[in-house]
């Protein structure tokens, strides 16, 4: 950690440019406010109210008791089953999907084996992503259909089924189908993220591990994975963000049935809000609550997933810094 | 299994048949659903029904094209041209301004430079649909449901976009090269615009792609914010395909799944080269 000379420089160089960093950021800035930051809060305020009803616009906090809409939102039977069926559907395709997914990056980095048509097949592995969400899951749900779809059709000509079965009618099933879906339609676009990651990584490194004799598995782990950090949590994260809102599928393949056991929590909120009644506020109050699950999820991923040996750095630069203070030594 | 593998030097034929056979076998999945997309959507109703999975075309196209003229609220045509209204311009947005806000994040240093990352990083998980509510009712509020600024805009803040390019372009843009445009008299913004756009293209492909896939497949945010069937986007209409009139044309709801991924399909073609040779994110290279 030596402050080179070289970088000192390029940095006062560079000094003069910092209204450029805030100036080319403030698009971004400005549309996050208006856009993102905004609704947030208002969506955040509007749980607290009253806001029922079509195109209602005209809305009091409540009185009273002003947590009422999330009270009534955890207490609601259907809320808690959404929220279990998202995280068991998510989980089904997720670590199906990362697996696959980190595999295929293994084998397509790989320096050893060079795995012919490998372009090819990165192309077709990242197609079913190109899909509209909402058109596989019309696919899926024309392929389950019962007693004359395809599948039901191939099982019952192969005699693994006597009799046609119907898949639309088992919650089990219809799970495992959306949470298919999700893998099918992810796991290429989680490939290419990674392939991108460790395309990154440094080629010095792979080669001083070779010389050291380290086997492929060997420089998997120790070298690509603990390189990928940065790529591997934007993944984890945003898979997260995107599995624990699901939306599209679940709401396609069966309209959150048999028995809501493919609602998710973001078909929930839709029907809540859109359907029916318009309650804009507990619909409000139940989207907060699926931002702190996601929240706190996502807290616990950059847990697990820090640096540790910035942190200890930063540790070691702290106490430094104070042992120098006491001393009444230099100034940092 | 996967241990075995990697143990042998070289490329061993045990490693390359397992890798070949997983490789087939994704391959089939993947393109399945386009085949019986493709082929069903040329084959009569009673044809799909008798046998659903075939790899012979029908001769049913045109009829089936025909059902999709617009009468029942479904009309490719239409849907195709709304959502790649949307969608292009979205991802212009997209690109370039994520683009944009990663050269500020990797080219300047300024105080708050790393306050903004962490706050990119923070915002990555709060997701369209949490904001869903109040983002309807602003829209509704200032007048913009029905209007398509409300889907386009928002697309110039992404997060995760601008996460996706800062990594790439920390190795990718030599600090020296900006030094040098300055010394030639270069303004900033011109810089951004002649030399950094250009280098940073394979990285735009890639995200390009995300970003068009998202926006054009985005069925949440139109369903709350559109009600005018004129409006309507590509998967909006799909939906509509669910209705009772369908339910006894397949064909006709095949070809108009397939009619909504065809634009994509192309789109994708056009910058696949850019999957194949793959951007390097992240590390330092020398």
């Amino acid at each position: 950690m030596t402050v080179g000379t070289p970088n000192s420089s390029k940095r006062l160089k560079r000094i003069s440019y910092a209204k450029y960093g805030y100036l080319f950021s403030l698009p971004f800035i400005l549309a996050y406010l208006i856009f993102s930051l905004y609704p947030t809060i208002y969506t955040a305020i509007l749980g607290f109210t009253d806001c029922e009803g079509i195109g209602n616009t005209d809305w009091n906090i409540l009185e009273g008791d002003v947590f009422a809409n999330f009270k009534w939102v955890l207490q609601n039977e259907l809320f808690k089953k959404t929220i279990k069926n998202t995280i068991v559907i998510w989980i089904l395709n997720f670590i199906p999907q990362i697996t696959m997914a980190l595999i295929l990056t293994a084998w397509f980095t790989s320096r050893r084996n060079e795995l012919k048509g490998k372009g090819a097949f990165k192309v077709i592995f990242y197609m079913p992503n190109i899909i509209t969400a909402a058109s596989v899951a019309m696919l899926f749900f024309t392929l389950f259909q019962y007693p004359a779809g395809p599948v039901n059709d191939l099982l019952t000509r192969f005699n693994i089924l006597d009799k046609p079965y119907n898949f639309h009618a088992d919650t089990t099933a219809s799970q495992l189908v959306v949470a298919f879906i999700q893998f099918l339609t992810w796991y290429g676009n989680t490939m290419i993220v990674l392939i991108s990651g460790v395309l990154g990584i440094s080629p010095d490194i792979f080669e001083a591990a070779d010389i050291d004799g380290a086997n492929g598995v060997q420089t998997f782990f120790k070298i690509t994975i603990p390189n990928l950090k940065t790529v591997l949590l934007y993944t984890l994260v945003t898979s997260l963000v995107g599995g624990l809102n699901m939306f599209d599928i679940p709401q396609l393949y069966n309209q959150g049935g048999p028995d809501n056991s493919t609602r998710t929590s973001s078909v929930f909120i839709r029907d809540l809000a859109f359907s029916n009644e318009f309650l804009y506020n507990r619909a409000a109050a139940a989207s907060m609550i699926i931002f702190l699950i996601i929240a706190a999820c996502s807290a616990v991923l950059f847990y697990i997933m820090r640096d540790k040996d910035e942190a200890m750095r930063k540790k070691e630069i702290k106490a430094a810094k104070k042992a120098s203070k006491l001393r009444g030594g230099m100034e940092w | 299994m996967v241990k075995n593998k990697y143990s042998k030097r070289g490329s061993s034929p045990l490693f390359l048949t397992v890798a070949y056979i997983t490789c087939i076998i994704l391959a089939i999945i993947s393109l399945f659903p386009f085949v019986i997309l493709i082929i069903n959507s040329t084959r009569t109703s009673v044809e799909v029904q008798q046998n659903p999975v075939s790899l012979i075309p029908g001769t049913n196209l045109f009829k089936n094209l025909e059902f999709l003229d617009g009468k029942n609220n479904f009309d490719p045509l239409k849907g195709f041209t709304n959502s790649l209204i949307i969608s292009v311009s979205s991802t212009i947005l997209t690109i370039y301004f994520s683009t944009m806000t990663a050269f500020a994040l990797v080219a300047y240093d300024w105080r708050l430079r790393k306050p903004f990352f962490t706050f990119i990083m923070a915002v990555l998980m709060i997701p369209a649909q949490v904001t869903g509510i109040g983002f309807f009712q602003f829209m509704y509020k200032i007048g913009l449901t029905n209007n398509y600024l409300a889907l386009i805009l928002p697309a110039i803040a992404a997060p995760t976009v601008v996460f996706f390019m800062r990594q790439y372009m920390i190795p990718a843009l030599p600090m020296d090269i900006l030094h040098s445009a300055r010394i030639d008299g270069a303004g900033e913004f011109r810089i951004f615009n002649q030399i950094v756009l250009p280098m940073m293209k394979p990285a735009m492909a890639t995200q390009a792609i995300f970003a068009f896939v998202t926006s054009w497949n985005n069925l949440f945010m139109p369903m709350i914010l559109i009600n005018d069937p004129e409006k309507n986007t590509m998967p909006m209409m799909v939906s509509l395909l669910r209705g009772d009139i369908y339910k006894t044309e397949f064909g006709a709801v095949y070809l108009g799944l397939f009619l909504t991924v065809l634009p994509v399909l192309v789109v994708y073609f056009l910058l696949s080269k850019h999957i194949i040779a793959g951007v390097a994110l992240g590390g330092v290279k020398e």
